[in-house]
């Protein structure tokens, strides 16, 4: 699928004996990505920045994109563990984690399972723990095209927005929703977007250095969620972005890509 | 021929500005609700029911629906028990209880078991999906919806046939000891009705049970479509269905004169809206209508087909004479009103019919006025339309093996 200008491959590998569908891209030490509760939303500029200094991985969870469903796996925790196993096909040295929304509480669990697997982990927007102040956005009561518009703070003046949530979006996207939109559902119906033992869990997260990445007007999932991820972690960093919603990465890229370069290499 | 009566039971109140206005489902507040008008509701609606039965009709049909004004009953089972107390003759048809949403379905074969043994035996249990409203009220994991149906139901006629105690470890409930102490007084358990609006699975679950289907103010065409469905289900199943297995509610209200019938067939429009209400359904919530996984992409289709090529939602607003003219609505004199009945009768050829009336903004005055048009003129019209055109209902030839049914009721195998 290489094109002459195109900086990264998609292709469907078998991984913990699931055919899945993997993008890859760059050069570095690993960075897997797991994307949000809406699917991966193809290779943007993040992506781009990212892969200049590391190799960038993202695979469509199982039930999301062109990746086979698994129908026992009903929790984020069934997904995680899934996961753990084709890390394990993957083949990779201790690769840096980065999750976004629903990704993030997928990392989390993850990284809670075996924190030593990991590098770093960067949680951005992520779901799985309760607000303690807010309610996490029901996305199943509003259609896809509302819930995304709803993760930035203000739609018209980000650039990528339109490619995240086209105006006329084609038959395949629309699928692609539905179909991410029904493993979400069956990921995290009840309790919504949240597991309440998941700060118990977070203290074996101690040793991995964490990067806590929020908007600080997240209508998504609430910042105090992030608080609650920040005390949680011993030892994390949590950076609160103003003036943007729950995807930073798509509103404000140029600091999304500052923040998590810094941390990902060290500094 | 087996002929019941119908109404969502609506919430009526002039003051609440929600009358005759194309709301959204689940988003009105209960901030709204009066409960000294819903105490004169519950009980108006349970009058009408009690006089229908002095009217004639052989069944009283109840439903439920969750946070929503179209329909007042989100726990069909008061009205049901109520009935089973206070009527001594009529069905009590619950069309139907919505299985996924218990958590806990042993409770609800206990309440069924005690309204059948309280009415003497007078209960037909229907079972329902629901819709996106019901699972977001309750909660309930539309990607299980099917699942939970079905494994539900299995639980629940077990719990009513099996002599206790058993173990049910399934996948959706679990018990660890299963020993109610009541049971169903028919044997071996009362008559499972499926109400449905045109889901292929549904149809096919139902003929492959032998239950009665009952579609819900279904067009026509498509309404003969899935009878036709069932019947070849059956067939390839090994049976021959018969009249006794499907079913059909309308829309019909009778008036002592064309006039009156007019002004009152028109008031099916400007209650509080009602999804399922042609005119009066109210503004789409399209999240609502589709949670995730909730119906499969082949039943989308045909649902479509249905209600026209928009989906149910397609015929939004459709007048009134448009709906009188395709027999969604049917009012009128006894005189103008039987042979539509007929018309219907011989298209689709049900065992068991139900009259959908009283709703809408109509009075409790319009309701008992029709209610005793259908019990002077209707019913007996009707009954004898239906032994000429060989329409028996499940309580004259059986579901189960199209035996005639005894007044008492004979033992049929689940």
């Amino acid at each position: 699928m290489t094109t002459a200008s195109q900086t990264w491959t998609k292709e469907i590998v078998e991984l913990a004996g699931t055919r899945v569908e993997m993008v890859s891209g760059g050069t570095g030490e690993p960075l897997l990505m797991l994307h949000d509760e809406m699917g991966h939303p193809g290779w943007l500029r993040y992506h781009e920045e990212l892969s200049q200094t590391f190799t960038v991985q993202i695979i469509s969870h199982p039930g999301f994109g062109k990746s086979d469903r698994l129908d026992w796996i009903d929790s984020v925790r069934d997904m995680a563990t899934w996961y753990m196993d084709a890390l394990d096909d993957l083949n990779l040295d201790k690769p840096s984690l980065m999750g976004f929304s629903l990704g993030g509480w997928l990392a989390a669990e993850m990284a809670t399972m075996s924190p030593e697997r990991f590098s770093r982990l960067v949680l951005v927007g992520a779901a799985g723990i309760k607000p303690p102040v807010g309610e996490i956005y029901d996305m199943f009561l509003v259609v896809a095209k509302d819930y995304i518009a709803a993760g930035l703070s203000d739609p018209s003046g980000a650039d990528e927005f339109a490619l995240i949530c086209p105006e006329e979006p084609s038959e395949e996207q629309l699928e692609a929703w539905e179909d991410a939109r029904e493993m979400a559902c069956r990921l995290s119906w009840k309790p919504y977007m949240h597991y309440p033992n998941l700060p118990h869990l977070l203290r074996r997260v101690k040793r991995l250095p964490t990067l806590i990445l929020w908007g600080r007007d997240d209508k998504i999932v609430p910042l105090s969620a992030g608080e609650v991820y920040h005390q949680s972690i011993g030892g994390s960093q949590l950076v609160v972005i103003d003036g943007c919603g729950h995807r930073p990465e798509i509103e404000r890229p140029d600091e999304f890509v500052r923040h998590t370069r810094t941390f990902l290499t060290g500094g | 021929m087996f002929i019941g009566h119908f109404t969502e039971q609506p919430w009526q109140d002039d003051k609440t500005g929600l009358m005759g206005t194309q709301t959204t489902d689940l988003s009105i507040s209960n901030a709204l609700y009066d409960p000294e008008i819903g105490a004169d509701l519950y009980n108006r609606y349970l009058d009408e029911k009690i006089y229908a039965e002095e009217m004639g009709f052989d069944g009283l049909m109840l439903n439920e629906h969750h946070s929503t004004p179209f329909c007042m009953q989100g726990v069909t089972n008061i009205g049901a028990a109520i009935l089973a107390r206070q009527t001594h003759k009529a069905k009590i048809v619950i069309l139907g209880n919505i299985l996924p949403i218990w958590d806990d379905p042993l409770f609800l074969a206990e309440q069924l078991a005690m309204i059948d043994m309280i009415s003497r035996g007078r209960l037909v249990s229907g079972f329902v999906r629901g819709g996106g409203r019901e699972s977001v009220s309750h909660n309930t994991p539309p990607h299980y919806n099917r699942e939970r149906f079905e494994e539900a139901h299995d639980f629940v006629i077990k719990a009513w046939t099996d002599p206790g105690p058993f173990r049910w470890e399934g996948k959706h409930y679990h018990y660890r000891y299963v020993n109610p102490w009541c049971r169903p007084l028919q044997k071996p358990h009362p008559q499972i009705w499926i109400p449905s609006t045109v889901s292929v699975e549904t149809v096919k679950w139902t003929a492959e049970h032998r239950y009665p289907l009952v579609l819900l103010a279904t067009k026509l065409g498509p309404t003969r479509d899935a009878f036709q469905l069932y019947k070849d289900t059956a067939a390839e199943v090994g049976y021959e269905s018969g009249t006794q297995h499907v079913a059909y509610l309308w829309k019909v209200h009778v008036d002592e004169t064309e006039e009156k019938a007019d002004e009152v067939g028109r008031k099916y429009l400007s209650g509080v809206s009602n999804p399922f209400l042609t005119g009066n359904e109210g503004n789409v919530n399209p999240a609502l209508l589709s949670l995730p996984g909730h119906t499969s992409r082949t039943s989308r289709k045909l649902a479509a087909s249905a209600f026209g090529p928009a989906g149910r939602f397609g015929t939004n607003r459709r007048p009134y004479e448009d709906q009188v003219a395709d027999y969604t609505i049917t009012s009128g004199t006894p005189k103008t009103v039987l042979p539509k009945i007929r018309h219907v009768l011989e298209t689709l050829r049900p065992g068991s019919i139900f009259f959908w009336d009283g709703d809408g903004s109509m009075t409790h005055d319009d309701q008992m006025r029709s209610l005793k048009l259908m019990g002077e003129e209707i019913i007996p019209a009707v009954r004898e339309m239906g032994k000429e055109l060989d329409l028996k209902g499940p309580f004259e030839a059986s579901p189960f093996d199209g035996t005639p049914v005894a007044p008492e009721p004979v033992p049929v195998k689940a």
